[in-house]
């Protein structure tokens, strides 16, 4: 009991002095999570479009398969990212392996589905909605996906928001293909998992405490994002 | 064959400016689970006068509305707006407020300005042209509103606002005054009065039949997904031709 407040009194300490290992790592958390969303987004938010409103064979499957996906396990997708970057993989010669670009590709297929599938849901009901005006104002069908991924921007903030949720909280892919190296690959989950086993249980509750933080401030921005939609009509 | 082809050309390279009038169709039918919802084997809009297409419930008046306006497609039979297929350039000349208006997740003015950049309006002109309209429906004071929390009656008046904005030769009203009050379905007949005043074709589908004798010319009575009886609105009103459409006048219900 005395060995936890202790604990927690050096990692307020650690918190409060902005202590360097600390904000090396979260630093690099944020960056390595991040960058992982920004690459799911810009594949899928136009997939999820894309299946949203187009209309071809296998579709369905398709919707179900990524819908599924959502729920991907991190130690499988560590797994298969692992088996890709290695030396015998397709992607080996890139030699990036236990580098942060090996955690960023990890991160960004374990939160794709995520963003894709809610993106896919949350345009398939403005589109129910929109469809005949959008044809009774001429538009091209890009500029139709236009302003069905504006008029959504809300709920794909949401979604976008619920993706960089997972990718900061997992554990299970970063620390395959990353490796917890000090200095390079270390981004709180895995630091949280390794000075726990060491015993060093003040720097594993500094972070737990960022973590904390960070997942509280998230959903507090998707609750006030939708609280903002529904106040002016943009839900 | 080649003296069959030079109209067509000389048809196509006067496409771009072109208008929709008329706006007819021919041999639509809608079926489904067997039963004929639409069935009209020839229609025309072409004068620059209100239509209203009056009838009971159920008796296709929307479905034709949507047919010919080329956001519904016909199980068969075809439309042509100036004896051509509906096409996306048509859509800067042809207008349809639905009865339920869709309203973008924006402001007031910026569903007024999107239909008129859409319609290839430039983003100068779209401005002053949208707070015009706005002004003409009487929302100015609620350009900066979001469209969405409107009333039902500004939502209906800012529908017609966008529609008109981009001073279309055809506009089509689906039940433009259901479930409004007085006033509003007042500002709407205002609105629509002046639009007719400068040439516009209005096809005005409603079950008000006051409102039908007070703004209509013409009279196309539907039934049945067919259309029973055309004709002038004073003839109509004061001596139908039809024993389904005398039915109709005096109330009673016609199935």
């Amino acid at each position: 009991m005395h060995d936890i407040a202790e604990a927690l009194r050096v990692a307020l300490s650690l918190l409060v002095s902005f202590d360097a290992g600390l904000v090396e790592i979260v630093a690099l958390s944020l960056q390595v999570s991040l960058a992982a969303v920004t690459i799911a987004a810009l594949i899928g938010l136009p997939l999820g479009a894309l299946l949203a409103i187009a209309r071809f064979p296998g579709r369905g499957v398709l919707v179900v398969l990524i819908t599924a996906m959502m729920g991907l396990p991190p130690v499988v997708v560590g797994l298969v990212v692992y088996l890709l970057l290695s030396g015998n993989g397709a992607l080996g010669p890139l030699q990036l392996l236990y580098t942060p670009t090996a955690m960023i590709i990890a991160q960004a297929v374990l939160v794709l589905p995520i963003i894709t599938a809610l993106t896919r849901q949350s345009v398939e009901e403005l589109h129910r909605e929109y469809s005949e005006q959008l044809t009774l104002f001429g538009l091209s069908h890009a500029s139709m996906l236009a302003t069905l991924l504006w008029d959504g921007r809300y709920g794909l903030l949401t979604a976008l928001l619920a993706g960089f949720g997972r990718a900061i909280a997992e554990v299970g892919a970063v620390i395959i293909v990353g490796g917890n190296i000090n200095h390079v690959t270390r981004v709180m989950t895995t630091t949280i998992a390794l000075e726990t086993s060491r015993g060093n249980l003040a720097l594993a509750l500094g972070l737990g405490i960022v973590l904390l933080v960070v997942a509280i401030a998230v959903n507090t921005l998707v609750l006030s994002l939708r609280a903002t939609a529904g106040r002016s009509g943009y839900a | 064959m080649l003296e069959s082809a030079r109209p067509l050309q000389a048809a196509g390279a006067a496409a771009p400016q072109a208008g929709v009038r008329p706006v007819a169709g021919t041999g639509l039918v809608i079926e489904r689970d067997g039963r004929r919802l639409l069935d009209v084997d020839g229609v025309s809009f072409d004068d620059r006068r209100l239509i209203a297409i009056v009838g009971p419930n159920g008796a296709g008046k929307t479905l034709l509305m949507k047919v010919l306006a080329g956001v519904l497609q016909p199980d068969s039979g075809t439309v042509t707006w100036a004896g051509r297929p509906p096409s996306r350039e048509g859509y800067r000349k042809l207008a349809l407020v639905l009865q339920a208006p869709v309203l973008l997740r924006r402001t007031a003015l910026a569903n007024v300005v999107y239909a008129l950049k859409a319609a290839g309006v430039t983003a100068g002109e779209a401005d002053t042209r949208a707070m015009d309209a706005l002004e003409r429906a009487g929302l100015s004071h609620l350009a900066r509103s979001s469209a969405r929390l409107l009333s039902g009656g500004e939502k209906q008046r800012l529908a017609l606002a966008r529609a008109l904005a981009i001073e279309p030769e055809m506009l089509v009203l689906d039940e433009p005054t259901a479930n409004l009050d007085p006033a509003s379905a007042q500002a709407i007949e205002t609105m629509v009065g002046d639009a007719l005043a400068r040439g516009v074709t209005i096809v005005l589908v409603t079950h008000d039949m006051a409102q039908a004798r007070r703004l209509a010319d013409d009279v196309v009575f539907m039934h049945r997904g067919c259309i029973v009886e055309t004709g002038k609105a004073v003839d109509f009103f004061a001596k139908p031709r039809t024993a389904l459409a005398r039915a109709f006048l005096s109330g009673e219900i016609i199935t």
